[in-house]
C-alpha cells in the first residue's frame, strides 16, 4: 500500500471544466456536493483506504523567525499568491493507478447544475519515512 | 502478563473454535476480544493454563456473538457442539491459518492486515499504527478481507509461496511504529518454518535474520542511513548470523533454490566479510546471476550491475547498467556511485541530486542529498 495526497486547490489548478464558483450555485446544489464528498470519504473508509481529509481556509498568514527575542514577523495574506490549497483527502491505495481513479471520483463531484465539476486535483505520494530493509 | 505467549496462543485458539464448528470470521473476532480480556484480566490473576483460559473466554464470546444475531435454532445446535475435548488443536490448523489469511483472492494490503490480526495476535489498532492508517480504516479492511475469504474452506491447502510473500511484506515495512514488525514477521517466519520443510520458507527466515542481524548498524543515531560499506561491523548481532547462515546452509543442502535462499546467500556472503573491501563480490555477481535467473526481477539486474561494478570495476558496473531501463527506481542512484567510484565526480554529483528528487523515503533522499552535498564541497576544493 502506498499513501497519497490528493490537494485540492483554491487557486493554481487549470480552471474545471464546470467552473462556477460556489456562491452561484443553488442551496441544493451546495447540498448534493457536501453529500457527494461524505458519501466518498465513507466509502474509502469502508474499503479501508482512507486516511484523512482536511479543508482549509481561504485565508492565511505568512509567518518567519525574525532572530532571538524578537517576535514572529507576519505579512499577508497576499493577494497575488498564485498557489492556494483549499484542502486534501489522505488516502492508502494499492496501486498509483487506484490513486488516479479515486482522484478522477473525487474530481466528479457534482458542481453547477448537478454537473460534474471536472476540477483537477492534484496527486502526490507521500515519501516514506523508513527505507526499504532487504535491498 | 506475557504479551507474546498471548500472541503465539493467537492461531491455536481460533483453530480450536473453528474445529468446534465456528466460522472463521467469527471465531477471530471471539478470539481478539478475549486476547482484550486477557490483557486486563491476567496481571492480577494470571491462569494456570492461559491456553484453556483463552480456549474458554473466547468460546464463550463466540457464543454470546452467536446470541447476538443468529437464529436460536443455530445457536443450539452450536452450543450442543460445544464439549469436544478429545479433539485438540494440530500443528496443521497454525499452517492452514496461515495458508488462509494470504489467500490469493485477498489484495497484499488485505492479506498483511488479517495475517498479523489472526496469525500474529496483534489488535487491529496496533496494525492501524503500525501502518499509519486510522483505526476505523484499519478495521474495514480486516472485516473485508474476512468476506472475501469467508468461503475458502479453512483445510483447503494452500500456496507456500503467497504467505513468504505476505511475511516477505510485513519485514520490509520495518520498525518505524509501535509495533516492530521485521521482528513480528521472523517470528511468524520461525513459527513457519517449524511447521513446514519448504526450503523457501527457511531461505526467507534466513534472509530476514541476517538483515536483522545488520539492523544496529544501519541507522546513525541522528537517523542517518548508514550505506553497508560504511557500517560498523562490531555493531552486527554475530548470533543472528551464525543462526541465518545455520538456516540457509540447511536449506541450500536440499538443493532446490528458490529467489529467497539466492537473496539469504548474498545477505550471507556480505555478513561473512570482515571489512567492506573482503567481500567476495565475485561470488556475489554469481548469485545475483541465479536470482536473475530466477525471478527476471529488474530490481535484481540493477543489484547485479552494482555487484559487477565492484567485481570487475566500475567501468563493468556502468555497462551493465547500461543495458537496463533507466526509469527503474534507483537507477539514477546506481548510477551516481559508479561514476564516483570511477572518478567522475562532477557526474555523480549531478546524479546524486537526481537521484535525491525521486528518491522513494526520506532517509534515501537524505541520504542521496548528502552524498551530492559532500562530492559538490570536494569539487569546490
Amino acid at each position: 500500500m502506498a499513501k497519497y495526497l490528493l490537494l485540492k486547490h483554491y487557486r493554481g489548478a487549470p480552471a474545471a471544466v464546470n467552473d462556477v464558483p460556489m456562491d452561484q450555485w443553488t442551496p441544493e446544489e451546495l447540498s448534493a456536493h457536501l453529500q457527494y464528498m461524505r458519501d466518498f470519504a465513507a466509502r474509502l473508509e469502508s474499503t479501508g483506504e482512507f486516511v484523512d481529509s482536511q479543508a482549509l481556509s481561504q485565508e492565511g498568514t505568512f509567518v518567519r523567525y525574525d532572530g532571538e527575542g524578537r517576535p514572529p514577523v507576519t505579512d499577508g495574506p497576499f493577494a497575488e499568491t498564485k498557489d492556494l490549497i483549499a484542502g486534501w483527502m489522505v488516502i492508502d491505495v494499492e496501486t498509483y493507478e487506484r490513486a488516479l481513479e479515486l482522484a478522477a471520483e473525487l474530481s466528479a463531484a457534482p458542481g453547477a447544475g448537478g454537473e460534474p465539476i471536472h476540477e483537477w486535483l492534484e496527486v502526490r505520494p507521500f515519501l516514506y519515512a523508513s527505507p526499504t530493509i532487504t535491498e | 502478563m506475557d504479551e507474546s505467549l498471548l500472541r503465539t496462543l493467537t492461531p491455536t485458539v481460533i483453530s480450536v473454535l473453528v474445529r468446534r464448528g465456528a466460522d472463521f470470521a467469527a471465531a477471530e473476532d471471539a478470539v481478539q476480544d478475549a486476547l482484550i480480556e486477557a490483557v486486563r484480566v491476567w496481571r492480577d490473576d494470571p491462569p494456570r493454563d492461559p491456553k484453556g483460559w483463552l480456549v474458554t473466554v473466547a468460546w464463550r464470546k463466540f457464543l454470546d456473538a452467536a446470541r447476538a444475531d443468529t437464529s436460536r435454532r443455530h445457536r443450539e445446535a452450536l452450543v450442543e457442539a460445544e464439549p469436544e475435548p478429545g479433539r485438540g488443536e494440530t500443528t496443521d490448523d497454525t499452517l492452514q491459518l496461515y495458508f488462509l489469511c494470504a489467500h490469493p483472492s485477498l489484495t497484499p494490503a488485505s492479506a498483511v492486515a488479517l495475517t498479523l490480526r489472526a496469525v500474529g495476535g496483534l489488535t487491529t489498532r496496533q496494525i492501524a499504527q503500525a501502518y499509519l492508517v486510522p483505526e476505523a480504516t484499519m478495521a474495514q479492511r480486516i472485516s473485508r478481507a474476512k468476506r472475501t475469504v469467508s468461503s475458502v474452506r479453512f483445510d483447503q491447502a494452500g500456496d507456500v509461496a503467497t504467505v513468504l510473500r505476505v511475511l516477505y511484506l510485513v519485514f520490509n515495512e520495518g520498525y518505524s511504529g509501535d509495533v516492530d514488525l521485521a521482528a513480528e514477521a521472523i517470528r511468524l517466519t520461525r513459527e513457519l518454518a517449524a511447521r513446514t520443510r519448504h526450503e523457501e520458507v527457511a531461505g526467507l527466515l534466513a534472509l530476514m535474520l541476517l538483515h536483522h542481524a545488520r539492523r544496529p548498524a544501519r541507522t546513525a543515531a541522528d537517523g542517518r542511513l548508514v550505506p553497508l560499506a560504511e557500517q560498523d561491523r562490531g555493531l552486527w548481532d554475530t548470533r543472528l548470523i551464525a543462526e541465518g547462515v545455520d538456516v540457509l546452509q540447511a536449506a541450500l543442502a536440499r538443493d532446490r533454490l528458490g529467489e529467497f535462499q539466492a537473496q539469504a546467500a548474498i545477505a550471507a556472503l556480505h555478513a561473512d566479510a570482515r571489512t567492506a573491501e573482503e567481500t567476495d563480490w565475485v561470488q556475489i555477481v554469481e548469485w545475483y546471476d541465479e536470482l536473475v535467473r530466477l525471478t527476471g526481477s529488474p530490481v535484481a539486474r540493477l543489484n547485479r550491475a552494482v555487484a559487477v561494478g565492484e567485481a570487475d570495476g566500475p567501468r563493468a558496473g556502468l555497462a551493465a547498467l547500461a543495458e537496463l531501463d533507466p526509469a527503474l527506481p534507483r537507477h539514477t542512484a546506481a548510477a551516481a556511485y559508479l561514476h564516483e567510484r570511477d572518478g567522475d565526480l562532477v557526474t555523480a554529483a549531478r546524479l546524486y541530486a537526481e537521484a535525491a528528487r525521486s528518491a522513494p523515503n526520506l532517509p534515501e533522499r537524505d541520504h542521496l542529498t548528502r552524498q551530492a552535498a559532500r562530492l559538490n564541497a570536494k569539487l569546490r576544493g
